[in-house]
């Protein structure tokens, strides 16, 4: 290993920048587990606790793991079991069942699975049960027949545990708390949630047997800690091969982190949201832009990609309008005004757009009502505009009841940007009587 | 995709109407036609995954897979669980698999309430003037060189640009156009480079286009024919929408005349307009209230039955007695979808209705039976 790395210690640019990408992008990308957990001591020292009560003395647990979305909730999970495998004891016993509510939409599929997991698909079957409880309980049996000991305990990690609570009765649930509950058959239940209101999703009678056991995976960091863990991102580890590389590159992402303008960058997106997520979208971002030409992420790459992350999607869009559209939208905005936010339909839309032609006596714009109307419902294909009610069919075309699905300042922002604006649009559009 | 050879399978959310459709595609072009064919009768989600799992265990890929969805506007309509699930694909299936969402509808009107993991958003600008002109200047025409084709596009973005950008559209106006564009040069009245000469002789020419093809009242060919015979004056014929005349029957021309009063005017003018005796109505409350914003402008308003019939029988000059036969006209009315009705609840017991025709269509019906329907009107009083 040693002499290999002496004998890599200059490999190309090309190559390193290779490795970069490679390191960095399995890191944001892939959600590679980290090598500890951070910020999150305590709830980690909770569950694996927790985890291995079941696994080596097989008590029977239910916990509920719950936070916003990209909080790191299967992170955490997945290094407690990684420290928890590393036991024989444990990896020789433990077995695992891993649920996904987006997978398993209905208790069928996910009996199903289960048994697909334990392997016990020859044991099952042909067999006819009568009921979903009988089909657990006998799938339970079988792992205590299969063992010589009393019986292997189970871990069930149910993820998106909210839509398993959507399902019909909560079977799947109220049977797998009630084997925790009955000392049966050792098995933990995890479930991993973003909804706070969980336990109010439950049935009573699940309810009262599930423990009640909750941790809160709620992001408690500051600014600076925000700071540090943006450089520990995109620093590169120890073993690379090329030391004298890894050395520049990190000292470079050092003096990018103490960069003012990027701390402003940062500062803002740390205010919109805290989780890690839409950081790795950032950083995947300025992370595209380096190549063997440019092999250091500079501090404007940084305020690029955070100008494309922020960017209106609806402002982008009214880029791309045409002329008549835009005006249509303006008489829509204008509507919106005079009568506060009540729905409109086409007509009144034309109206108003003539009512504008009149005033301009342009007959630039002097469109047919049909062309207006294919304007119009161009807007309503790109949901910019929608119907105020559902019942769509019955009412004719120029009758229905819209809404503007854009906001003042948005229109106003984009007029500002659009290119070759006619004049006499932008003061239409700035006062109604212009 | 193409060009740099990886694996990929395009999906179009139109064409796949199931889930079930959408999941074969993909294995298919991943895997092979085993894949598929093991998939159960009506795969979930779970048997795709567990399917694709297994696949990807066999044949390990060396690259990303890219699944390419279009249309993914679509898939807000389908099962709640597809979306969140086709976005963190590459967790469910631990293999190096891409997902690519195309669509023409901003992403916050994607996100489902409960959240999910949320994607890399690109936006793709839409071309500038000076881009679609070299875009369509392309493919030019082989028998003229290139900068009259593109003084040509010239012209043709000048009346079209403003009133629409869409690439396809626009090609197919072009490739429609030309031809009529070319012909004073063919006929030797004006040389190529002679531009204002093509440009006054396609001008009109290209306004009629929009006021036809564009809208698809003249189907493209016969715009062509239209152009090959030069006697005949182009939009003579009439489009789809000149179609306007129907033929009803007398009684149904009443009904439908009636029904036409009864929504655009308010119910209570109707004392005003149909009894013999009326009182004096004061004018100047009258005028104040026709200064209010106009009932065309703001569409028919619905109606019961019994009003129908009053307004029917005052305006029809013979005695009428109600029978059976037209009772089944207001009905074949609506089948027809000249009326519509609302409030489906009570069938038989007071129906409501709404009249879906315009004033081009109903003045044209009444002269047909000599009763001037403005005078009648409330809004141009």
């Amino acid at each position: 290993m040693s002499k290999r790395k002496v004998k890599d210690a200059h490999l190309p640019v090309g190559e390193c920048i290779t490795q970069v990408h490679q390191i960095l992008r399995q890191r944001f990308c892939h959600q590679q587990l980290p090598d500890r957990p951070l910020g999150v001591e305590a709830q980690h020292k909770h569950l694996a606790e927790l985890l291995k009560r079941t696994a080596v003395h097989g008590e029977s647990n239910s916990v509920l793991i719950v936070g916003p979305r990209g909080a790191g909730k299967t992170t955490l999970l997945k290094c407690v079991l990684r420290e928890l495998m590393k036991e024989t004891e444990v990896h020789k016993n433990l077995l695992q069942v891993h649920l996904n509510g987006l997978l398993q939409t209905d208790d069928r599929i996910a009996l199903k699975e289960i048994t697909r997991q334990l392997h016990l698909e020859n044991v099952v079957g042909d067999k006819v049960f009568g009921s979903f409880a009988e089909n657990l309980a006998f799938l339970l049996d079988a792992l205590k027949k299969g063992e010589r000991s009393s019986s292997r305990p189970v871990l069930f990690v149910l993820e998106e545990f909210d839509l398993f609570a959507h399902h019909k009765n909560q079977t799947l649930l109220y049977n797998l708390f009630d084997v925790s509950q009955s000392a049966q058959a050792p098995i933990a239940v995890v479930g991993l949630t973003c909804r706070l209101d969980v336990l109010e999703l439950l049935e009573k009678r699940v309810k009262s047997r599930f423990s009640h056991r909750q941790i809160y995976l709620l992001s408690s960091l500051t600014f600076t800690q925000y700071l540090e863990r943006v450089q520990t991102q995109l620093s590169l580890p120890g073993d690379f091969p090329d030391r004298k590389f890894a050395q520049e590159w990190n000292a470079s992402i050092k003096t990018l982190c103490e960069d003012k303008s990027v701390e402003d960058v940062l500062q803002r997106h740390f205010n919109s949201s805290k989780d890690f997520r839409s950081l790795h979208l950032l950083l995947m971002l300025c992370l595209s832009r380096v190549s063997v030409s440019k092999p250091v992420i500079k501090q404007a790459d940084l305020l690029d990609a955070s100008r494309l992350y922020s960017a209106d999607s609806k402002a982008n869009m009214l880029h791309g309008l045409s002329i008549l559209e835009l005006c249509l939208i303006i008489a829509m905005k204008h509507l919106n005004d005079v009568y506060e936010g009540e729905p409109f339909n086409l007509q009144m839309v034309h109206n108003e757009f003539k009512k504008f032609l009149q005033r301009k006596s342009s007959s630039m714009y002097n469109y047919e009502k049909p062309v207006v109307m294919k304007a119009f419902e161009h807007l309503q294909q790109l949901e910019l505009i929608r119907p105020a009610d559902a019942s769509s069919a019955k009412v004719q075309r120029e009758f229905q009841l819209m809404r503007l699905m854009l906001d003042h300042g948005q229109i106003m922002e984009a007029l500002q940007k659009y290119p070759q604006c006619p004049t006499d649009v932008k003061q239409w559009a700035t006062s109604a009587f212009a | 995709m193409e060009e740099l050879e990886l694996p990929h399978a395009t999906v179009s959310c139109v064409e796949c109407v199931s889930a079930a459709l959408l999941f074969e595609q993909v294995l298919l072009s991943f895997f092979g036609c085993d894949a598929a064919s093991l998939l159960p009768r009506s795969p979930s989600l779970s048997d795709f995954v567990r399917i694709y799992r297994q696949q990807s265990s066999q044949f390990p890929a060396e690259q990303t897979r890219y699944i390419i969805m279009e249309k993914t506007e679509l898939l807000r309509d389908a099962d709640a669980n597809l979306l969140p699930a086709l976005l963190r694909l590459q967790e469910l299936v631990e293999d190096n698999v891409t997902v690519i969402l195309l669509s023409e509808i901003v992403w916050e009107t994607f996100r489902p309430n409960t959240g999910c993991f949320e994607p890399l958003l690109l936006h793709f600008p839409d071309y500038s003037k000076d881009e679609l002109k070299q875009v369509l200047s392309k493919n030019k025409h082989p028998s003229y060189s290139a900068e009259f084709y593109s003084s040509y596009i010239n012209i043709l973005l000048g009346v079209f640009y403003s009133v629409c950008r869409d690439l396809r559209e626009l090609r197919h106006l072009a490739a429609l156009n030309f031809l009529k564009f070319c012909e004073p040069v063919e006929e030797g009245k004006a040389k190529v480079g002679d531009t204002h000469k093509l440009w006054k002789n396609i001008e009109p020419h290209l306004k009629k286009a929009m006021r036809t093809v564009y809208l698809r009242e003249v189907s493209s060919l016969q715009w062509e024919q239209i152009q090959q015979m030069e006697e005949q004056e182009t939009g003579a014929v009439r489009g789809l929408s000149a179609h306007t005349h129907v033929e009803l029957p007398y009684y149904s021309k009443f009904l439908l005349i009636a029904a036409y009063l009864a929504s655009y005017n308010p119910a209570r003018t109707d004392k005003r307009f149909f009894v013999k005796h009326h009182g004096k109505i004061r004018k100047t409350n009258f005028l104040k209230k026709n200064e209010k914003t106009s009932n065309h402008l703001l569409g028919p308003k619905p109606f019961p039955l019994d009003r129908l019939l009053a307004i029917f029988y005052s305006v029809v000059d013979s005695r009428v007695a109600p029978t059976a036969s037209i009772f089944s006209q207001i009905s074949s009315l609506v089948t027809l979808q000249l009326l519509v009705q609302i409030s489906h609840d009570d069938q038989l017991d007071a129906p409501k209705y709404k009249c879906a025709v315009t004033l081009d269509f109903i003045s044209a019906i009444s002269r047909t039976v000599n009763f001037d329907i403005v005078k009648y009107l409330y809004d141009f009083l």
